[in-house]
């Protein structure tokens, strides 16, 4: 049977045939719909864990365990696995053990765009590099059979033109694989990895590595495809596509196993062709291993390293290289056309991040921020948010800036599924090493950004199950820090009260900022849309500057100053209340004041 | 307008519009016709009110790259008006651009950053373009058919009417992805779209 699948149901689709047993991940784009869609298939336990390393980890267990495990994490997060991913090439485990990792040329969704074909290089892995959905399926199942039979983990590497692009796939069933022992292994050589025991392992990994080498030389999935020799295009991934769709008649040499690369294919290729280019996204993988072994190509030379490939870009820089094109660029044509407003992504109405921002925008801080929905805050009109790096890195930096002596308080501010990926171990250490940072942890009970997924603190799992709630106080005042205040987000008055009071202390403090995602279904179904009274709005715009897509300029004036009214869409607004809260002249009524309102008929909200 | 023996498709419009639904149909209904077919989306941010863009592209023969060119897209689908203008370059010339006549102000609009464009302005794009330009009014025939939120199957009403495949196979298509007490509703907006551009 076929079916349109993405890259990433089809890697779900193929583990699940492969037998996989035990699947674990962080969420992250391009990668999260993998275990989204793998923990719907019977028989096989998912986990959100609570951060990449975790999941590799816990990959790596059931893999020694003797059952089939997959781990998937977007590329940044093998940065954040990168020690688990090296222990576990030297170690090799007792049933297949796969890791698959998201790369994001063009950072839709990222804060760089790092190539992790380098990771199986640097850890000495195998890495497949999937074209199609097709591939996701097949390479996936291939990937645990490679990993058995060559005891190493397999580095399955995709893009997002990959993972988030949807083609047919033959479907198989799922073939149930034995679990192969019944208990852990004992085998300290292999599995204790002592300096001692580690000098042991590494002469293994190299040898693999030759052997997997030896294996890719006449792999089906390396292959040669003659058309005219007069160019010849080693390619791999989405960018084999390109090659096919731009140069129709040029031969090709698709990888699918990009490292380790097989050399005697490659040097007969390239003795085959006349002129021998290299299309490959992000860095020059590929290329340089062609160089290494003393052969003259082209690759990074005409065709962008940074950025995403598409056709357009592939067609207009091979002409301009005098490549065969299937036909000459098209002429960009001007669109006449006005300045577009742009349309950025914005904190939803109803976001329990924007009472919080709106605060610390009015007390002027310097705001050390993370990764996720509330990254956004840094945009105008709120333009609250100073720093923002990787996963976890708030508390650290404004600990360290705060350790530097400067003169000014720093603010942390994270999220919960972030303060439990990477924000833990970092508030421990500004508790233990006395900064004066202000920790706010903007909990909204879920991983919002990348669609909702459960964590510690959503009180069930990825597979449904009830889980504990983690207790964020409880937690902080373990660590030592007396400073803590839990408060909920759409209480301007409470979020200031509580700010202030901890910053009157000069110790490491915790404001908790609680309120559920405005996007949950349970909080969708309470959506209450709020008025603005037209004779109490002067048009004074404080309530355009929290930046919440519901309100809007009315076309009305206000008389005196002639300038706009607000007006709210009520298909929009949730009722949250906080611009209620900032309007000085009380001109959009809490849903209590309305209740009122209504009862003594005293004013009438305008349509 | 063309030969039908490919067709390549860009659908764009705002988080949370339907696109991505629309452009899952319109695959799938591509494979049940027969064609080999490729669709690429950008998720992510999508949700937060961002422009979203998709791919879809038919071939009767092979689709090698998921995503189309500028300037090779032989149908424009826009959910909103703007955004048919910010993304006007990937229609051919001589192409098509369906367009829902829907406007979203964006935050920046009202924050006073920019000005939302007059309808005029489309119409002197494709123009220039020369592409065909089709106008509906999804949301309100969408409306007339029981749900506003149908207006993306009104589109998908409308495009079917430019290419070769049977009204049975896009009605096949429609009832497996939408709930079963919905399929009623969901026909009327698809007949009401194939009739506004008939």
């Amino acid at each position: 049977m076929r079916r349109i699948l993405s890259g990433n149901e089809a890697i779900a689709r193929g583990a699940w045939e492969a037998g996989v047993h035990v699947a674990a991940a962080y969420p992250g784009t391009p990668s999260t719909e993998i275990l989204e869609e793998l923990s719907r298939f019977p028989n096989v336990y998912c986990e959100w864990s609570t951060n990449e390393k975790v999941a590799l980890d816990v990959a790596v267990g059931a893999a020694y365990a003797g059952r089939r495990a997959l781990a998937a994490m977007k590329h940044v997060g093998v940065n954040v696995a990168a020690d688990s991913l090296f222990y576990a090439s030297y170690t090799g485990a007792e049933a297949g053990l796969v890791v698959v990792s998201a790369d994001d040329p063009a950072m839709h969704s990222s804060q760089n765009e790092q190539d992790n074909r380098r990771y199986a290089q640097f850890a000495r892995v195998p890495c497949l590099d999937p074209s199609d959905s097709q591939e996701c399926k097949d390479y996936a199942v291939l990937a645990f059979e490679l990993s058995e039979r060559f005891d190493s983990p397999i580095l399955l590497r995709t893009t997002t033109r990959i993972n988030h692009s949807s083609t047919p796939v033959e479907l198989g069933e799922r073939v149930e694989v034995k679990p192969k022992r019944a208990k852990f292994p004992r085998d300290a050589a292999k599995y204790v990895m002592v300096p001692a025991n580690a000098r042991g392992r590494h002469p293994v990994v190299e040898k693999r590595m030759a052997e997997v080498e030896a294996w890719a030389e006449t792999a089906a999935v390396n292959r040669v495809e003659w058309r005219d020799r007069a160019v010849g295009i080693i390619t791999c991934g989405v960018s084999y596509q390109y090659a096919r769709e731009v140069f129709p008649t040029a031969s090709v040499l698709k990888l699918g196993m990009v490292h380790p690369t097989p050399k005697t294919l490659i040097r007969t290729f390239a003795a085959g062709v006349k002129r021998l280019i290299v299309l490959e996204e992000l860095d020059p993988v590929i290329e340089e291993q062609v160089r290494l072994l003393g052969i003259e190509c082209e690759g990074k030379s005409i065709f962008p390293l940074c950025g995403e490939l598409d056709p357009t870009v592939v067609r207009e820089t091979g002409t301009r290289a005098g490549l065969p094109v299937d036909r000459p660029p098209t002429d960009p044509v001007t669109v006449p056309r006005p300045t577009l407003p742009g349309r950025p992504p914005v904190l939803c109405p109803g976001c329990s991040h924007r009472g919080v921002f709106w605060m610390l925008k009015k007390k002027k801080v310097a705001i050390s921020g993370d990764i996720g929905c509330y990254t956004l805050g840094f945009l105008p009109p709120l333009s609250a948010l100073h720093f923002c790096g990787c996963m976890g890195a708030s508390i650290g930096v404004a600990h360290g800036a705060a350790k530097a002596g400067i003169e000014e308080r720093v603010v942390a501010v994270l999220g919960d599924s972030t303060f439990f990926h990477t924000g833990l171990p970092a508030l421990v250490n500004a508790a233990y090493n006395r900064s004066n940072v202000l920790t706010i942890v903007l909990d909204n009970r879920t991983t919002a950004m990348t669609g909702h997924q459960a964590n510690p603190g959503s009180g069930q799992t990825l597979q449904g199950h009830p889980a504990g709630v983690l207790d964020f106080e409880a937690v902080c005042r373990g660590l030592g820090i007396q400073n803590v205040q839990t408060v909920d987000a759409y209480r301007n008055e409470d979020l200031e009260k509580a700010f202030n009071a901890l910053m009157a202390t000069n110790e490491p403090a915790v404001l908790i900022a609680r309120r559920p995602c405005a996007l949950l279904p349970d909080v969708r179904r309470q959506y209450v849309p709020l008025e603005v009274l037209e004779e109490k709005c002067n048009g004074c715009g404080v309530c355009f500057k929290i930046g919440c897509p519901a309100i809007l300029k009315s076309e009305e004036l206000d008389p005196a100053s002639k300038k706009p009214l607000a007006l709210i869409d009520s298909t929009l607004c949730t009722g949250c209340e906080v611009c209620a809260q900032v309007c000085p002249h009380d001109a959009i009524p809490s849903r209590d004041q309305m209740r009122l309102l209504e009862d003594d008929g005293a004013a009438r909200p305008i349509q | 307008m063309h030969d039908h023996e490919s067709t390549s498709f860009v659908l764009v419009g705002v988080g949370g519009q339907g696109t991505l639904l629309a452009s899952n149909i319109l695959a799938e209904v591509g494979l049940a016709a027969g064609f080999d077919v490729k669709k690429s989306e950008v998720h992510g941010m999508a949700q937060r009110g961002g422009s979203v863009v998709s791919h879809v592209r038919w071939d009767r023969k092979q689709v090698f790259s998921p995503i189309v060119g500028r300037g090779e897209a032989d149908v424009l689908l826009a959910f909103e008006r703007m955004e048919a203008l910010r993304f006007a370059e990937f229609v051919r010339p001589g192409g098509t651009a369906i367009v829902n006549e829907m406007e979203l102000v964006p935050i920046t609009v009202s924050a006073g950053d920019g000005i939302y464009p007059p309808p005029s302005a489309v119409e002197a794009a494709f123009a220039a373009l020369d592409a065909r330009l089709l106008l509906v009014p999804g949301e309100r025939l969408a409306s007339e058919a029981g749900n506003v939120k149908a207006a993306n199957v009104v589109l998908l009403g409308a495009i079917s009417t430019l290419l070769p495949v049977a009204e049975e196979v896009w009605w096949d298509c429609i009832s497996q992805r939408v709930p079963k007490k919905f399929l009623a509703l969901n026909h009327a907006a698809f007949a009401a779209g194939r009739a506004s551009a008939a």
